[in-house]
């Protein structure tokens, strides 16, 4: 067992933990906060993978932006320290077996299925290489995505603005 | 014990996501749901990215994904938190088994 | 014009009366001016078929044959049996068309002033003008299907009109007691038509005659090869027609709804319950008549005594009810007994078919006038009982007249309407069957006896009725309906009536046998006499004389208590044995089954209705669920 393995395998740990912990606790800004970790922790798998760029963007988007904009709106809408409504035992259950049963099911495939691996080539994601695909707009570029997406992310913006913004004189329209 | 491989971040991805659905079968309030949803979306990023670096190398195309689907992760929770919030004022509750009419 | 306009018409304005003023009966305009449309209709209804009527006798003077001026097939059956709709016309349909738009037009002018104060005159006027309708559809009928089609829609109207005061308990009774007697008959009338018209392998009149009147047809020859019970299936047959008939005329035993159904208007109880709708079934035998002259003795000696035996049975009743409605309905009763009998007996030459509908013709007159004079009556003194009523001739001195008039023509007294037709009654009885003929002098005496008695307690008894009515004897409408009919009292024995409406479409010469006639006249002035000595004035005599007969006298009041005898069948046999078999089966067994399978299909919704909570957790993980089972099967698939 090499070093690296270890750290992947810690990694893992990391992440499923803090996952599990998100998923169960019943007080929603720790959720909130083991939410964070676990992010944190896809960042350094991302980190293991060589993927430094990747990495930075989940931590500032994700760690830096979303759950941000949660940990925002649990302050708007909660009071802090209040535990949350607990599910019903038979739910919990058969959402837990449903999962349960998905994971096998899904693990079962995963095991008997060989993938083939290109072992020759090293992937080049060095952030000149992401920029320079990413703007391009012949073979194997990604502009229009890239264009398509700062769309959604304006329409997004004017959506939450208007879904979001107070109603004034409600009573007089 | 075999190095590890693709078969292990698969592996791995596919617990995260279903720790994601664990809790969005199982909260009630809306903004932990969207918190499971992050959690289900990233396996899948984890997925996007360890194909990219283990079965084809030669192009990109899963780190594009895996940065498209951040950037609309983004946008959609901030449009779910929109209507997480208004909701909110509406009914002053943001339990789902409140949340049962679309008008009030 | 031709004839089949005309007879559109007259089929359609009745028709159309009914239509117009039943849909718009909500309106309070339809409600004031219903009563004047509705006779304006029947006027113009009467006028084209007194047109017909009298084109047709004008035309076949010498030869009345039958004339098929529509025909339409409606439901073919195959192999040459169809139900086809048609309007056939010959003597005796003309005579009834006239008959029956005459009365119903006298009995519309009538209602408009007896009805005027009704809140649903629409309504009233609507039904009256289905019952003309249907009346005429039936007398119209070219086969014995359509007949049977019209006779229910009669039945319905009589219903609805009897029933007209919904309000009063008694009048719904009596209402459902006819529909369910006379329906109760058509039973047996439908399977009669079935046997003839299986047979006869033709359900028309014209047809059926000349297959089935004919002894050497092999249809006849068929038809009286098979049987049932010992009895040839030809006598079946028209033993089940007569017992349709005999329901809608209250023949003995099924005549307990007309007297009951005095309940409705008095009007109506003139059109339907006296002068039309109950000379149906004498009508009905007489269509088939020579199909009865042909057959075995059996089906007309059933309709001989049974005749003799109503017209006997109601008469005694008649003597004793106190009811003014109930004297006419009994008497209606016995004189449509007469009708049949004289059917019955046949008679030389067909003289008892012809003095029968003789009789069905003047009695149409003189009993409509004896109603509409009850109904003005009852319209002064606001009772239908005898008692309340005395001394009403200076009061009502029209009334009177007309009515004295109509009691002797019933009476048979000459030279008034039902002379005539009496005596040609009771002369076919004479030739032909001696005990029918005593039957039929006996009854004809009781009639004088009860009608008289009827007359002298409503307008004599005491010197003079004490209160004075402000709306006096009633409007013109109510009056002129009351002279026309007592002239057409008069006058109507006059016409040859034979020598137009006759078994065989051969004129026959009436006879008048003055020495035959004396003796039944003589008993009728016998009989008002003695109803003069008991009831001119008013005393004790009757009463003791009904204590002296004792038992009798209350049997005889009691109707012969043949009402608690159906009451008592139907309740303590038919309803506790098989009316109890038949609901414990059916709530049970029936009702059961079906509640069992509501129970499982409600249990089971209940325990589905958990899956649509309206959680959309639940719903996710149905999804998923979903999911997971079809890649399964898929993979599964995929890997073999």
């Amino acid at each position: 067992m090499e070093f690296k393995d270890i750290f992947f395998y810690l990694i893992a740990l990391y992440i499923l933990g803090t996952a599990l912990m998100a998923v169960n606790t019943r007080k929603i800004f720790r959720a909130s906060i083991w939410l964070l970790f676990s992010l944190i922790g896809v960042a350094a798998l991302y980190f293991w993978l060589n993927l430094e760029f990747l990495a930075a963007v989940q931590v500032a988007v994700y760690v830096g932006g979303i759950v941000v904009l949660i940990i925002f709106s649990i302050f708007l809408t909660q009071k802090s320290g209040n535990q949350m409504a607990k599910t019903e035992t038979t739910q919990t259950v058969f959402s837990a077996l449903a999962s349960l049963l998905g994971l096998a099911f899904l693990s079962l495939v995963l095991f008997q299925h060989s993938f083939g691996s290109d072992q020759n080539q090293e992937l080049n994601a060095s952030i000149e290489n992401i920029g320079a695909q990413m703007l391009n707009p012949g073979e194997g570029g990604f502009l229009l995505p890239f264009e398509a997406v700062s769309m959604l992310l304006l329409a997004a913006l004017v959506g939450s603005i208007v879904i979001a913004m107070k109603v004034k004189n409600k009573e007089n329209a | 014990m075999t190095p590890v491989g693709l078969p292990h971040i698969l592996f791995l991805s596919s617990c995260l996501f279903f720790i994601g659905m664990y809790g969005f079968f199982t909260r009630r309030n809306l903004i932990t749901i969207l918190m499971s949803l992050e959690l289900m979306l990233n396996s899948v990023n984890i997925n996007f990215v360890a194909f990219n670096k283990y079965l084809y190398p030669q192009n990109l195309s899963g780190i594009f994904f895996t940065i498209f689907i951040i950037t609309i992760a983004a946008a959609e929770a901030a449009v779910a938190i929109a209507i997480i919030i208004n909701l909110f004022r509406s009914s002053n509750s943001i339990d789902v088994i409140d949340a049962k009419e679309m008008k009030h | 014009m031709t004839n089949s306009t005309f007879i559109l018409l007259i089929v359609g304005l009745p028709f159309l009366s009914f239509l117009l003023l039943i849909l718009s009966s909500g309106s309070k305009l339809t409600q004031k001016v219903a009563g004047q449309i509705a006779t304006l209709l029947m006027a113009v209804t009467f006028f084209f078929a007194a047109k017909l009527s009298l084109n047709y006798f004008a035309s076949h003077l010498t030869q009345q044959t039958a004339e098929l001026l529509v025909n339409y097939t409606w439901l073919e059956f195959g192999s040459g049996l169809a139900i086809n709709m048609g309007v056939l016309l010959d003597s005796s349909s003309s005579m009834m068309l006239l008959v029956v738009t005459f009365i119903s037009l006298m009995v519309h002018i009538f209602s408009l002033g007896y009805m005027h104060h009704e809140e649903r005159i629409a309504n009233y006027f609507a039904f009256l003008g289905l019952f003309t309708f249907s009346m005429l559809g039936l007398i119209l009928s070219s086969n014995i299907f359509q007949i049977y089609i019209f006779w229910e829609l009669v039945g319905v109207s009589s219903f609805l009109l009897i029933g007209f005061y919904y309000h009063k308990s008694s009048a719904v009774a009596a209402a459902k007691k006819a529909f369910i007697v006379t329906r109760f008959a058509d039973l047996g009338f439908l399977i009669g038509i079935l046997i003839l018209g299986y047979y006869g392998e033709s359900f028309d009149f014209t047809t059926l005659i000349s297959r089935l009147g004919d002894v050497n047809s092999p249809q006849y020859k068929q038809i009286t090869m098979a049987g049932f019970a010992g009895i040839q299936a030809l006598s079946w047959g028209l033993i089940l027609v007569f017992i349709g008939g005999a329901g809608k005329s209250a023949m003995f035993p099924l005549h307990i709804w007309l007297p009951d159904a005095m309940e409705g208007p008095t009007p109506v109880s003139a059109l339907i319950h006296a002068a039309t709708m109950v000379v149906a079934g004498v009508f009905l035998v007489a269509r088939l008549f020579p199909i009865f002259t042909v057959a075995t003795a059996a089906p007309l000696q059933i309709i001989t005594y049974i005749g003799a035996f109503s017209a006997l049975f109601a008469a005694l009743i008649a003597c004793t009810q106190t009811d003014i409605k109930r004297v006419l309905a009994y008497s209606t009763m016995s004189q449509i007994g007469f009708m049949m009998f004289s059917l019955g007996v046949i008679g030389d030459n067909g003289a008892g078919y012809n003095a029968s509908l003789f009789h069905l013709f003047t009695h149409a007159f003189f009993k409509s006038l004896l109603f509409l004079g009850a109904g003005s009556i009852i319209h002064y003194v606001h009772s239908n009982e005898m008692e309340d009523m005395g001394g009403l001739r200076k009061k009502m001195p029209l009334t009177h007249i007309s009515f004295l008039i109509a009691c002797l023509a019933i009476s048979g007294i000459p030279p008034f309407a039902g002379f005539f037709s009496k005596e040609a009654i009771l002369h076919a009885a004479y030739t032909s069957n001696k005990m029918v003929f005593f039957v039929g002098i006996i009854t004809s005496f009781l009639t004088a006896f009860y009608m008289f008695r009827l007359y002298f307690t409503i307008f004599w008894s005491i010197p003079e009725y004490p209160k004075t009515n402000e709306h006096g004897e009633g409007t013109w409408s109510m009056k002129l309906p009351l002279m026309v009919l007592t002239l057409a009292s008069i006058l109507v024995g006059f016409i040859p009536f034979s020598k137009y409406v006759n078994s065989n479409g051969i004129p026959v010469e009436g006879h008048l046998e003055i020495v035959f006639s004396i003796g039944p006249v003589l008993l009728s002035i016998a009989g008002i006499l003695l109803a003069a000595y008991w009831f001119k004035t008013a005393n004790t005599k009757p009463q003791r004389l009904a204590i002296s007969m004792g038992n009798a006298f209350v049997w005889v009041r009691n109707k012969f208590y043949i009402d608690q005898l159906y009451l008592y069948i139907t309740k303590e046999i038919v309803f506790k044995y098989f009316g109890k078999t038949a609901a414990y089966i059916d709530k049970n067994l029936i009702d059961g089954f079906y509640l069992s399978l509501a129970h499982f299909t409600g249990y089971f919704s209940f325990f589905i209705r958990g899956i649509q909570s309206g959680n959309v957790q639940h719903y996710a993980l149905y999804f998923f669920g979903g999911i997971l089972g079809l890649v399964s099967l898929l993979f599964y698939l995929l890997s073999y």
